[in-house]
């Protein structure tokens, strides 16, 4: 029976960690390139969820949803960091995190006034279970997190190969000697924002059939996907994919004996230990 | 081409740049000597838009660079070598060079061109193409921190203490590139520590001292009269 | 005739120092005088903005002098509260002192907590572990029902006001408004003492420049841990002083989002100056009533707004803002 459960939930825990993930790789991403730490990120996720709700009533299509989600909060995320983050560049980190703190309240509240407080629903794109032991396991789940998979796998070929890979990746590393191989940093820094808050807004897509989608469902994941880039490594890819997965199954396997809500605790002792033993992150080699 | 006229900078509330002026024609070479901490490492930074000028002209072609950034810069003609090389270290070879090969309205024919150039000067470029950028050896990095600003297909390179650290024989390929780079027609800005190079190479020579540029003369007066640069140099 | 004339220099220090106190004096007065004054619904608002006012110049002490951005402080705050609440409920009958004593004593074990990681943490790292650990304590707090009442919190009885052998007496709405604003003033007048000792200095020398401060030879980390204390404890104040004001202490308070409002005040009262995150406190719940007129409970629209905008803008804060126009 515990096998079962163990099972079920590791399936469970890889899924949820595939979006966490996603999540988390924008933010990461966006953290090592600018050092800003965006607090908006959350609420990025969730207007992406509600975009994608009013687009699935319009055109009944799932994928439409995404689509258009994704490629609005990309802009959305590209005209606030033109406005508030560009001019404050170069100044104390401090300040991004206050100002990006309060794009997020605007934006929370902003859905609360738009949307109402009751909680919406995605429909998952198609129904349908296998077998997983005794149970029923959705088709779906496993649909989202090969997407996720497939879209961080998409990034990082695209960070590989291709000119404005090589581009996003000698600013994070030297934002001064990319400028001077006429790198138009300024403009990176917009498209690195826009791809994270594309990506967010797709995972609030994805990840609206599992839950409901209300005003609040930013600021929970704001905090594990904060958890998961300290503790992958902030601006380590590969880092916080890591952590993402390793923190979701430790929260699923967690919630065999505690509730879900006291699951959470798992993830902060993980990054309380992190910090303590290897505050540069768990997952990332040691600096030679 | 580009001319400094009483350029002023400050890092912070330190006053570093005491009014320089300096100029540059197409095609030539100009050496950059003085002391350690004199400011002429500033100079290239304040050209660069890197330490921007409190106060003076910085005129390109007749353009004014103030406020414009590096990358504008960069895209006008103007490269930059910093001191400490500052490779890409987590970026391979290529590229390293990628950043400066990658560019709106270069053909990949002339891409290829460019490429084989620098791989021709450079051979251990080619060798190392796959390698990232850290694993290189120091005068490994110099020769791609030259190599990178190559492929901007520069007007003018500002070179900052390109020969720092170097072994000779490496010391000889950086004087045989900017020779390369002079018969390309490329002007050069070499700011060094290494008298007799700067004067072999070099058209003109400004020496500075404390912020501010005390003497100017041609190189070939220099290599038969360098009493000035004892004086100032104390070499 | 030098020896008998004072030096303007002198003259004039003294005047300073003396107009100072006499303004302060003249602001107690006048919050003192105002509850008589005040219809019951701004009586109480008064009451709340000098609590939060406290906990908005708890943070002032790490954010503005010692440079170090807290969102934690709801945890201080909650766990004021709720040591109050451990010591009305399970001590009976309920005592004032007690209550006090509880609640600052909750505060401090968790300001000893977050002080151990501030002296290894930078920055942001130190800000998302505040972060985290107010979650900590709101998710504890909410899922421990048989303890802590939960997602409904506890309420209890507001304790008398009690000098043994002096005076027994329940609270009014307005004696209770003049032991708040005595606590409130007594803390700012401690807080300020601190902030312009030498102590003070080394904090704020280590918000300019941290390496520098250590490089002259200062144990850094002991100073930041002092300034963790003071700042908890003085958050915890302000949770007993909500506490028994209001009778009631809920999760909602532990809520990562509360630090946040407050980062809010310092911010826009000025950081660095005590008196500010105080007149930010005031301006933020002003702004809350006035829009709630027109856009109900989405207020934060437009303050959010306003905030970021003050970020960008004038990260020096109203009072920053102001003293340089005064100028």
């Amino acid at each position: 029976m515990v096998y079962e459960q163990i099972l079920i939930q590791t399936v469970n825990g890889l899924v949820s960690g595939m979006i966490l993930a996603l999540v988390a790789s924008g933010l990461t991403l966006i953290f090592g390139i600018m050092d800003v730490v965006n607090f908006a990120h959350g609420e990025l996720f969730m207007l992406g969820a509600y975009v994608g709700t009013t687009t699935l009533v319009a055109t009944g299509s799932f994928w439409a949803a995404l689509l258009v989600a994704s490629v609005l909060i990309g802009l959305l995320g590209a005209a606030l960091q033109i406005t508030t983050l560009r001019p404050l560049l170069g100044r104390d980190p401090l300040t991004t995190i206050l100002a990006t703190f309060g794009i997020s309240l605007v934006l929370q509240n902003y859905a609360l006034w738009q949307y109402g407080p009751v909680a919406r629903k995605i429909q998952e794109p198609f129904t349908g279970h296998f077998r997983l032991f005794h149970l029923d396991y959705p088709y779906y789940r496993i649909v989202i997190a090969v997407l996720s998979a497939a879209i961080i796998g998409g990034l990082w070929l695209f960070m590989k190969y291709g000119t404005y890979g090589i581009w996003i990746r000698a600013t994070t590393q030297d934002r001064v000697m990319a400028s001077a191989m006429g790198i138009p940093v300024p403009l990176v820094h917009t498209g690195v924002f826009a791809i994270g808050a594309a990506m967010a807004a797709a995972s609030g897509v994805l990840f609206g059939p599992l839950v409901g989608v209300n005003h609040a469902m930013g600021l929970d994941l704001i905090l594990r996907a904060f958890i998961v880039v300290v503790v992958g490594g902030m601006g380590n890819l590969g880092g916080s994919v890591l952590a993402a997965i390793f923190i979701s199954l430790a929260e699923s396997f967690a919630s065999i004996w505690v509730s879900p809500a006291q699951a959470v605790i798992v993830s902060f002792v993980v990054l309380i230990l992190t910090l303590l033993v290897r505050p540069t992150g768990l997952f990332v080699p040691t600096p030679k | 081409m580009l001319s400094l006229t009483d350029v002023h900078a400050h890092y912070g509330k330190s006053h570093v740049l005491h009014g320089v002026s300096i100029d540059v024609a197409a095609g030539e070479v100009v050496g950059l000597l003085g002391r350690n901490g004199v400011g002429k490492s500033t100079t290239l930074k304040s050209i660069m838009g890197l330490v921007p000028p409190s106060s003076g002209k910085i005129l390109f072609e007749g353009r004014d660079l103030a406020g414009l950034p590096p990358h504008r810069l960069a895209r006008l003609g103007i490269a930059y070598v910093p001191e400490d090389r500052r490779i890409f270290r987590l970026l391979t070879v290529l590229e390293n060079l990628r950043t400066g090969l990658d560019r709106h309205g270069v053909t990949e024919a002339r891409r290829e061109a460019l490429l084989e150039k620098v791989y021709r000067h450079f051979p251990v470029l080619r060798e190392r193409r796959a390698q990232h950028g850290g694993t290189l050896s120091g005068g490994e990095q110099q020769m791609l921190a030259i190599a990178r600003a190559m492929m901007l297909e520069p007007k003018i390179i500002l070179l900052d203490e390109p020969t720092e650290g170097l072994m000779p024989r490496m010391v000889s390929q950086i004087r045989e590139i900017i020779q390369v780079l002079h018969g390309d027609g490329v002007a050069i800005l070499l700011v060094e520590q290494n008298v007799p190079l700067t004067l072999e190479v070099s058209n003109r020579v400004y020496i500075m001292e404390k912020g501010t540029v005390r003497h100017q003369a041609a190189a070939a007066a220099l290599r038969v009269n360098d009493a000035v640069i004892h004086q100032y140099l104390g070499v | 005739m030098t020896d008998t004339a004072r030096s303007p220099r002198a003259h004039a220090e003294m005047t300073d120092t003396a107009r100072y106190w006499l303004g302060l004096v003249a602001v107690v007065a006048l919050l003192g005088i105002a509850p008589l004054v005040l219809p019951e619904f701004w009586r109480r608002f008064l009451t709340e903005i000098l609590i939060w006012g406290l906990l908005a110049m708890s943070s002032d002490i790490l954010i503005g002098y010692t440079g170090m951005v807290s969102f934690g402080h709801s945890a201080f705050f909650g766990l004021g509260m709720y040591g109050t609440a451990a010591a009305l409920l399970t001590v009976s009958p309920p005592n004032l002192w007690l209550g006090m004593v509880y609640g600052l004593a909750a505060a401090g074990v968790v300001a000893a907590f977050v002080a151990f990681f501030a002296t290894r943490l930078r920055d942001i790292y130190f800000s998302i572990t505040t972060l985290v650990f107010s979650q900590i304590f709101y998710v504890v707090i909410f899922t421990w029902t048989e303890v802590t009442g939960g997602e409904n919190g506890l309420t209890f009885r507001q304790p008398a006001f009690w000098i043994p052998g002096v005076v027994e007496a329940r609270f009014t709405p307005v004696t209770l408004h003049w032991f708040v604003l005595a606590v409130v003033t007594v803390s700012y007048v401690v807080l300020r003492r601190i902030t312009q000792s030498p102590f003070g200095m080394v904090l704020q020398s280590i918000r300019e420049n941290e390496p520098r401060t250590r490089a002259i030879g200062y144990a850094v980390e002991r100073y930041k841990i002092v300034a963790v204390m003071l700042s908890g404890i003085f958050a915890g104040l302000a949770g007993v002083l909500y506490a028994i004001q209001n009778k009631f202490a809920a999760p909602d308070f532990v809520f990562f989002l509360v630090s946040g409002e407050v980062v809010i005040f310092n911010v826009m009262g000025g950081m660095g100056t005590l008196v500010g995150p105080v007149a930010g406190a005031a301006v933020f719940f002003l702004l809350r009533e006035l829009f709630s007129r027109y856009f109900t409970q989405y207020y934060l629209i437009p303050v959010g707004i306003i905030f970021t905008f003050m970020v960008i803008f004038m990260p020096q804060g109203l009072l920053g803002f102001a003293r340089r126009r005064l100028r």
